[in-house]
């Protein structure tokens, strides 16, 4: 899947090295590269997180203010996860405003999140109808290679679960002043997406760049620590049958289990 | 002592490395009467000039240089192919095709998109494009293995003196290894562990090519990794 | 005791000997800075820097075709630099869309590092620099020059020197070099400068504030001398990537492999 033109040199050799159950790098199919998570980097921000899977580098920033809430939802806070495809991260890559593809990342990331209900967000109003928290979820990639649904998933739970979140005192003429107290942000889940992806009958996990670009589809679920499923997102111009489908999602339960433990002993 | 450094100490651009009058090698250049390094790199001073072994850099193509390209659009007559420089190469249909054709001639059916090539540089037209060509032996579309990207300035170190390092690795690993003076290397193996032991080997080399003694500790490496595996 | 320092109320009002900035640095005094180069896999060259709570990656593409063909110079390469700071690397949150500052701050950055290339060598090209602020404590147009200039030599681009950036500027009445968020922002000037230390020429000019003649030369002179500190520190992190490898020894040479090349020309 790629909007670039690829190498079939590199398609060929990536379609023959797979279907032998291997992966170029000499990984296995449903193995993952090295995870490096570091948390709490930014002073800036209530919540940071800085995430190396492989090559893929990405950093998630957690910050909270105060804005308008929805007209349907007077009292709840609002959650807004964005993605930004820097120009640093990849030679094709041009400044502008996110690409599709970034802007699918955001929405898939942010679907996971607020399906699993991460956050409660009725706790978050301030004034009803005028005020209340708003929680931005910035995803920014610094280099890519590949994964990033995964890696930018485990980066917003690995931030959101250590942010600290600021008090707010609402006066009774509904002034608000943010105070120096922090606290916590209390989760209710900790959903993790994980990314299956089809080359030929063969599925694996983890791709690298070259094998995002050859790969014929994918398929992400997003899983919270009680086995439930919290979102779905199928891409590329192929079928999958439904027993593919069943094989994706228990590796994909399977997989957001050691993902989250890793993301989790950092807190 | 007019030179202010050592041969093999690192330089950083703007480094003075001699003062006064001497011939200035690659990586370097004269300002007001003294020499200076315009990258990071090795020094070197030799009988009558200074130099700089640059380690890192983009490619500076040269007459005569073997490359490894992929083939990224269709032009009249001629196809554009990325070789890593800072304009990309031109390959014209004569210098592609041994035989005449006719006009309605389908270039596809030669080369396409997509396609990976090997190809001498023969000339440099008067925009400095590079000028390929891929008539001739163990030139042309290549139909297997992988590539691999390494700093083009590494090359030399992977080829060794007078081929020594890349003799000793074609000769542990049996693949077959095309080295692009661009940085680019193909490989092609028996089986993905020889292929495999290939790139890790490449990935030492690249990573201690301002080291010395490295032949050998490739050779000690190719027999550890070899022993490991029997 | 002067009139300024009766001004500001918020600060010490000790006498001019035991004046200790905010931060408790003496006036010409640099805040720490750590640089580290080769951090971004896939650019050509890059580096990060930390200059006291700046967090800022630059990345360097190039010199590669120049697209649209239309823009590029057919005798000479061009220099795009672009500045862009992450929605969280300020409090609160900013658009992650660029600002008119962004684009001014990209071009006095291209000026200030052009001088230092040889762009006749590279006609119709482009070398494209990417700078990131993925934090943002003051001084951030000096630190990504300092960023940019490790990332260009990095990826082996020719250049006749490093660039080298630092600010000086006014606060409370003393001359101070290297000026904090703080500093900045309720401060009576900022003199940001960029310098090429081999042939003594600053390339990177800007004022702002209230100031006598001499008062603004002492802050030039000033961030001159920051601007050499930093060039040290530049080059030891240049030459820090290709530290001691175990088992190697200095004795031999590399092989000869140098291509016969004509002599190099004057700058």
């Amino acid at each position: 899947m790629s909007n670039s033109i690829v190498s079939r040199l590199k398609r060929k050799k990536i379609v023959d090295v797979v279907a032998t159950g291997k992966r170029m790098d000499g990984r296995e199919l449903l193995q993952y590269r090295d995870w490096e998570i570091k948390t709490n980097f930014l002073a800036k921000s209530a919540g940071s997180a800085e995430v190396k899977l492989g090559k893929t580098h990405v950093v998630v920033g957690v910050k909270i203010g105060i804005g308008h809430p929805f007209e349907d939802t007077p009292d709840a806070g609002v959650m807004m996860v964005n993605a930004e495809y820097t120009p640093v991260a990849h030679p094709t890559w041009e400044p502008g405003p996110p690409p599709k593809d970034a802007i699918e990342l955001a929405r898939v990331v942010d679907r996971g999140l607020r399906a699993a209900e991460i956050i409660n967000m009725d706790k978050l109003g301030l004034v009803s109808g005028e005020k209340v928290q708003l929680i931005f979820v910035d995803l920014y990639v610094l280099n890519y290679d590949g994964n990033l649904i995964d890696a930018c998933s485990a980066g917003a739970l690995a931030a959101l679960t250590t942010t600290e979140a600021p008090e707010f005192n609402v006066s009774k003429k509904g002034e608000i002043e943010k105070t120096d107290k922090t606290e916590r942000l209390k989760l209710r889940a900790h959903p993790l997406a994980v990314t299956v992806c089809k080359i030929g009958d063969s599925l694996f996990v983890d791709p690298t760049f070259d094998e995002d670009e050859v790969m014929d589809g994918r398929i992400t679920v997003t899983v919270d620590e009680n086995g439930n499923l919290n979102a779905i997102q199928k891409r590329g111009p192929v079928g999958f049958t439904l027993d593919e489908i069943k094989k994706c999602i228990n590796i994909a339960l399977e997989k957001a289990a050691e993902i989250r433990a890793l993301v989790l002993a950092g807190e | 002592m007019s030179a202010k450094f050592e041969t093999r100490d690192i330089v950083v651009p703007g480094d003075l490395l001699y003062e006064g009058r001497i011939r200035t090698g690659d990586n370097t250049f004269r300002s007001e009467g003294n020499v200076y390094s315009n990258k990071v790199g090795l020094v070197n001073y030799s009988n009558d000039r200074v130099s700089v072994i640059a380690l890192e850099g983009t490619y500076s193509p040269l007459v005569g240089d073997l490359v490894v390209g992929m083939v990224t659009d269709l032009e009249l007559g001629q196809w554009v192919v990325d070789i890593s420089t800072p304009t990309d190469a031109i390959l014209t249909i004569n210098d592609a095709v041994n035989k005449s054709y006719r006009t309605s001639f389908d270039m596809t059916t030669v080369l396409d998109v997509g396609d990976v090539v090997v190809a001498k540089i023969v000339d440099f037209d008067r925009r400095r494009t590079p000028i390929l060509s891929i008539v001739g032996r163990d030139l042309g579309k290549v139909y297997e293995g992988f590539i691999m990207k390494i700093t083009p300035s590494k090359i030399p170190r992977l080829i060794g003196k007078k081929g020594s390092m890349i003799n000793m690795i074609l000769r542990q690993t049996r693949c077959q290894i095309t080295i692009g003076q661009n940085g680019r290397i193909l490989i092609n193996g028996r089986n993905r562990e020889d292929e495999e032991l290939v790139v890790k080997v490449i990935h030492k080399i690249e990573k201690e090519a301002h080291t010395s003694g490295l032949t050998n500790r490739v050779q000690e490496y190719l027999r550890t990794i070899k022993e490991d595996r029997n | 005791m002067s009139k300024k320092t009766k001004k500001k109320t918020t600060k010490r009002k000790t006498s001019k000997k035991k004046w200790v900035r905010v931060d408790g640095r003496k006036p010409d005094e640099l805040r720490p800075i750590h640089i580290e180069s080769g951090v971004i896999p896939n650019a050509d060259g890059s580096a990060y820097i930390e200059m006291g709570r700046n967090k800022i990656v630059a990345g360097v593409y190039g010199p590669r075709e120049m697209h649209p063909k239309r823009f590029s110079k057919p005798n000479t390469g061009i220099l795009r630099c672009r500045y862009h700071m992450a929605p969280f690397s300020v409090d609160p949150r900013r658009s992650p869309a660029p600002s008119r500052r962004d684009q001014e701050i990209g071009m006095v950055m291209t000026d200030a590092i052009e001088p230092a290339l040889f762009l006749e060598r590279y006609p119709r090209s482009v070398i494209d620099v990417f700078v990131e602020i993925i934090e943002a404590d003051g001084g951030t147009r000096c630190a990504s020059i300092n960023a940019a200039a490790v990332a260009i030599a990095d990826a082996g681009i020719p250049m006749k020197d490093l660039v080298s950036s630092c600010a000086a500027g006014k606060y409370e009445g003393n001359v101070i070099l290297d000026l904090g968020d703080y500093e900045d922002k309720k401060g009576e000037s900022d003199v940001p400068v960029a310098y090429l230390p081999k042939n003594d020429q600053v390339t990177l000019l800007q004022m702002e504030g209230i100031m006598t003649q001499e008062e603004t030369e002492k802050c030039i002179e000033l961030a001159i001398e920051g601007c050499k500190q930093i060039y040290e520190i530049q080059k030891e992190a240049l030459k820090k990537k290709y530290g001691m490898v175990e088992g190697a020894e200095e004795t031999e040479k590399a092989p000869e492999e140098e291509k016969p090349v004509e002599e190099a020309e004057e700058e």
